[in-house]
């Protein structure tokens, strides 16, 4: 338990320290985002159907594109390494980074996502859904891209390569997540999709700090 | 035990015992393959609502089954890569990925030849379509993964460890696409007690696909065999083997 809260005070305080480059995933999402209705339609109705399943990939995409900083710049100086080598639980001390890389990087998105489902005119009856769905899944995204991450941390240009091994990962959430927030928007109950994307989570929970430790293994080989 | 298994998966020992074992597996999936295509092509009845485009369910079940059967074996694969680091068990798992990627291709194509005139659509969401599609990214990410490393065995232990990753998903990927969307018909072959499915049609499917999955056998020795020449090319067995050939 100290390890893991010292490893997530220090990613949190580097986090902190590079406040901009924090900011980048989210104004993507924003960005992204207000690229719909300009290419689709701004049509109020067809917006709002389309809404969750819009704001949900990009949130996929703004997820994966702050992957690489999960364990990119602590690659390149050295540190992850000396990280590693430290005695205490690997698993522990991963968990612990991928802990801090939500918070630095999927909390915001969740906090911002409100203001998104304005732009696109999500119903308001389907707007705590759409938080809770994204409070409860933006974890599974950074744990599950943390393996995609640590798999291809060795390699040139292994940003891309990263995104394509962890994207049909993400196909479950997606449907969970979306399936919730479109039946919440008919008055439907939901109440199961939450479960069975808390029992993902849990799942992830457990299993992947193992993965990431053995990928890292393989990364610094 | 344990020395005999590591002699029997030893380089040298696999390229001499793979050699009659390809060759089996080819003349199996031969002989298989012409009397499945006989009995399927134009001895067994057409349906009578499909017509006789049901004869491309001959390949494509097989093709589809294979899909999965070749990520069971690139799994094991996989597993033995982790735990024991045995060299060929590391060749498998690329040669598996492109073989089943392929078959997952053609599973993909021959559906999409029967939806045109059966669903009145080559593409539909539909569950199980979507499903093997999402299996072909897989598999693409592995063969992808794998061949980026300067390293061909790290190459492979990341492979390995996306295949293990991949394959607790898989149920996950498929029974949430499952609920998402389901349009394809319910399984006819896979309820062995009452089989919806008449024996003239079964039949032919059944050998079609141990056809098709000594084919993947035979292919999958041969790649495997080609790609061990190519990795141990600096060994002095391999040298030997080349000395007498030449």
């Amino acid at each position: 338990m100290r390890l893991f809260l010292f490893i997530f005070k220090r990613d949190m305080l580097l986090a902190i320290r590079r406040r901009r480059e924090l900011a980048n995933p989210l104004v993507f999402f924003i960005m992204v985002v207000s690229m719909f209705p300009l290419g689709v339609t701004p049509d109020h109705a067809f917006l709002a159907e389309l809404s969750a399943g819009v704001i949900w990939v990009t949130a996929l995409l703004a997820a994966l594109m702050s992957m690489d900083s999960m364990f990119r710049s602590d690659y390149d100086d050295g540190s992850l390494e000396q990280l590693l080598l430290m005695p205490g639980s690997k698993v522990v001390l991963i968990g612990a980074k991928i802990a801090a890389h939500w918070v630095s990087i999927g909390l915001p998105l969740v906090i911002i996502a409100p203001l998104m489902s304005f732009l696109l005119f999500l119903p308001s009856q389907a707007l705590p859904s759409l938080i809770i769905t994204l409070l409860i899944s933006t974890p599974i995204l950074s744990l599950l891209g943390a393996v995609g991450v640590a798999l291809t941390l060795s390699l040139r240009g292994g940003g891309v390569l990263s995104s394509l091994l962890t994207l049909p990962f993400y196909v479950p959430v997606l449907i969970f997540s979306t399936m919730a927030i479109n039946a919440a928007a008919v008055n439907q109950p939901v109440s199961g999709y939450y479960a069975l994307l808390a029992a993902f989570l849990i799942v992830s929970i457990l299993l992947v700090p193992f993965a990431v430790v053995a990928a890292l293994r393989v990364s610094y080989n | 035990m344990f020395t005999f298994l590591h002699k029997f998966a030893s380089p040298q020992y696999f390229y001499s015992w793979s050699a009659s074992w390809q060759k089996w597996a080819s003349i199996i999936a031969a002989l298989l393959m012409s009397v499945g295509l006989y009995y399927s092509l134009l001895n067994s009845p057409a349906d009578y609502q499909q017509g006789e485009t049901v004869r491309i369910m001959y390949v494509h079940v097989p093709a589809a089954w294979l899909s999965m059967f070749g990520y069971m074996v690139m799994a094991s694969a996989a597993i033995v890569t982790l735990i024991w680091r045995i060299k060929v068990a590391e060749i498998m798992i690329a040669q598996c990925a492109v073989i089943g990627a392929s078959f997952t291709a053609l599973a993909l194509i021959t559906g999409m030849l029967w939806g045109k005139p059966m669903w009145g659509a080559y593409w539909v969401w539909d569950a199980r379509l979507t499903s093997e599609l999402v299996l072909l990214f897989l598999y693409f990410g592995v063969i992808a993964l794998s061949g980026a490393f300067d390293d061909e065995r790290a190459g492979a232990r990341a492979a390995a460890i996306l295949t293990l990753v991949g394959i607790v998903n898989i149920p996950i990927i498929h029974y949430s696409v499952e609920w998402w969307n389901t349009l394809h018909q319910g399984p006819t072959v896979s309820k062995f007690d009452s089989p919806s499915a008449p024996p003239s049609m079964l039949v032919p499917l059944l050998v079609m696909a141990l056809a098709f999955k000594a084919y993947f056998f035979a292919v999958l020795f041969k790649r495997a065999r080609a790609e061990l020449l190519l990795r141990e090319r600096n060994t002095s067995w391999v040298k030997a083997l080349l000395k007498e050939t030449v």
